[in-house]
């Protein structure tokens, strides 16, 4: 029986070990599809393991790490990272935004439209991956077809064969994809607003631009600033797009791509593993500040 | 003049929202045009298709790869959410009712587990599915998508916990309810909202799965259907089947799309819960 206040109100402090009882499934099933294989992969990073022989592995030190940070694709790979992260989060926030401030008016059909905004969130990677792929077709593509038409460009743009390019259509599928997500946190901060904020602005007439510029921005700032570092750490561990339309060309890959082709591909698990802990590096830099921005929040739930 | 004013101002806003609207579906609608049609008139690039066919369809249906991806895709995430929702709701209660120590830790924990790179535990992983043997089977996948899954829902379903009032349980533990009748009896029947949200998320994700699907699994038979349709190549990068492939992504997101629209509403509040309002 489980009664926190004694008749005095005085809390009573009793161990209670039935509470790990209801915990355990859940840490057993966390620590064996998280902290074990995360940290048998960290281990891995220190020896000569491959795909075939993960039993018998030599300790060689930091060499991988070593190899790692002498290998021209890494860096390329870190770049190709940053470089889609570092321009599709913010394209995401500026277009999540006005698709938030569309959704948080009051209009007919705003369910029809939170459920069409959805849609592309919804959509499986892959599936993104492979219609965009199609529709960006060099040749056939109905996106080189319409830019044709409408006479933008002379001749077809090989959005996909092209290395330079190739990335250019990653970040604009990726932008496609997870504005909604975008749009829906935002969406949540605006909500949580004290609404009267927006009528008295509206009341005094004072135009939308400033409204926004002057109320809505500052009140959004500690979502914003949630949104963006969530939404960074998503994307610098970003797969599946990259690995679909970079179609195996290395100068496109990013450090999961770069991981993984030398962990499965190369069956060079502890390089690829060298490599993978190198990205949770980076990850684990960038979560200390979201961690510690969201503490607060955190301090809410209990 | 003010009329005129408000007048122009909606028409900025509605094309705003049409605008917006074909950007989110236009590549969708340009899959199921795609899918309609023959491979003769595939090139075509006509907006509206004058003459369709469903021969890809029933070529994909007529699949056998393709059947047993898309049966090895439901059972997968049927049985990730299902185990996703029963260690969750059962770890939930605890964190969301009770103060104790070590439970920050766990809620802080299951946090940081939902940005790990998923490619850093591979390696890890592929040891373990080894070492129980389940290399190339459903388990593994189901194994390995818990890492996206639990944390997540563990998180969103000890909000939803959290917001149900103190006083229906105090009631129940007057009327001497044991801790497990009241999770199922009295809890259970109020969290029915929490867990069709986290349900349906957590579905979603291991229906769209790739990294683990593509690692762990090695034979058509047991491949899930991102993964067969991210193999579907033909010889050159020109002479891909493109018809199918459309075909192929649009029953696959079909499922999706329908669940979605009947259930946007608990879907954005959970996936709203599960980040920035924590």
């Amino acid at each position: 029986m489980q009664i926190n206040f004694t008749p005095l109100g005085r809390k009573v402090k009793k161990t209670n070990f039935s509470h790990w009882a209801f915990l355990a499934p859940c840490l057993v099933v966390l620590v064996l599809s998280a902290g074990w294989p995360l940290l048998r992969t960290i281990y891995f990073s220190f020896t000569d393991a491959t795909l075939d022989n993960l039993k018998e592995t030599n300790f060689i030190g930091a060499d991988n790490f070593i190899s790692l940070v002498r290998d021209q694709d890494w860096w390329q790979a870190v770049l190709n990272t940053f470089v889609i992260a570092f321009v599709s989060v913010p394209m995401e926030t500026v277009l999540g935004m006005v698709i938030a401030l569309i959704l948080h008016r009051n209009f007919r059909g705003r369910g029809l439209m939170r459920a069409i905004v959805l849609i592309p969130w919804t959509i499986p990677t892959i599936v993104s991956a492979r219609m965009w792929a199609w529709m960006l077709n060099d040749v056939y593509g109905i996106v080189n077809e319409l830019l044709l038409r409408a006479s933008v460009i002379d001749s077809p743009i090989p959005w996909i064969a092209s290395s330079s390019l190739s990335i250019v259509s990653i970040i604009l599928v990726d932008v496609w994809k997870t504005t909604p997500y975008m749009a829906l946190l935002l969406l949540a901060g605006l909500q949580s607003l004290p609404q009267d904020c927006f009528e008295a602005a509206d009341v005094d007439g004072i135009p939308f631009g400033k409204s926004f510029a002057r109320i809505i921005l500052p009140l959004m700032k500690p979502t914003i600033i949630v949104a963006v570092i969530f939404r960074t750490l998503d994307a610098i561990r970003i797969f599946d797009l990259v690995y679909i339309l970079s179609s195996g060309n290395s100068a496109n890959a990013t450090m999961s791509v770069y991981a993984r082709k030398h962990l499965v591909d190369y069956t060079d698990v502890g390089f690829g593993s060298a490599a993978a802990t190198a990205l949770l590096f980076f990850i684990a830099f960038l979560s200390v500040f979201y961690v510690s921005f969201n503490r607060k929040k955190l301090y809410d739930v209990g | 003049m003010w009329k005129y004013k408000k007048l122009i101002k909606n028409c900025v806003f509605y094309t705003l929202c049409l605008l917006v609207a074909v950007c989110c579906l236009f590549p969708f609608y340009w899959a199921i045009v795609s899918s309609l049609l023959d491979s003769a008139h595939l090139f075509s690039t006509e907006l509206w298709p004058s003459k369709i066919t469903l021969a890809n369809y029933r070529h994909v249906f007529g699949d056998a790869t393709f059947g047993s991806s898309f049966l090895n895709s439901v059972v997968v995430a049927l049985l990730t959410t299902l185990l996703t929702l029963t260690v969750c709701l059962l770890a939930a209660y605890p964190l969301a009712r009770h103060k104790f120590p070590g439970r920050k830790r766990v809620l802080m924990t299951a946090l940081s587990v939902t940005t790990l790179p998923y490619v850093a535990v591979l390696s890890g992983m592929f040891e373990l599915i080894r070492i129980l043997d389940i290399y190339n089977e459903k388990a593994a996948l189901v194994l390995s998508y818990m890492i996206i899954t639990a944390p997540f829902t563990l998180w969103v379903m000890t909000n939803f916990m959290n917001s149900i009032p103190k006083e229906i349980e105090e009631a129940a533990i007057i009327d001497g309810a044991s801790k497990y009748v009241i999770l199922t009896k009295v809890f259970f029947p109020l969290l029915k909202p929490a867990v069709v949200t986290t349900g349906l998320l957590a579905f979603i994700a291991a229906w769209n799965e790739f990294l683990f699907a593509l690692t762990f699994t090695l034979t058509n038979q047991a491949r899930t259907v991102p993964v067969s349709l991210a193999l579907f190549t033909g010889a050159t990068q020109h002479e891909l089947p493109w018809g199918l492939i459309m075909a192929a992504s649009v029953i696959v997101t079909l499922p999706l799309v329908v669940l979605v629209v009947i259930f946007q509403r608990r879907i954005i509040s959970g996936l709203t819960a599960g980040s920035v309002k924590g």
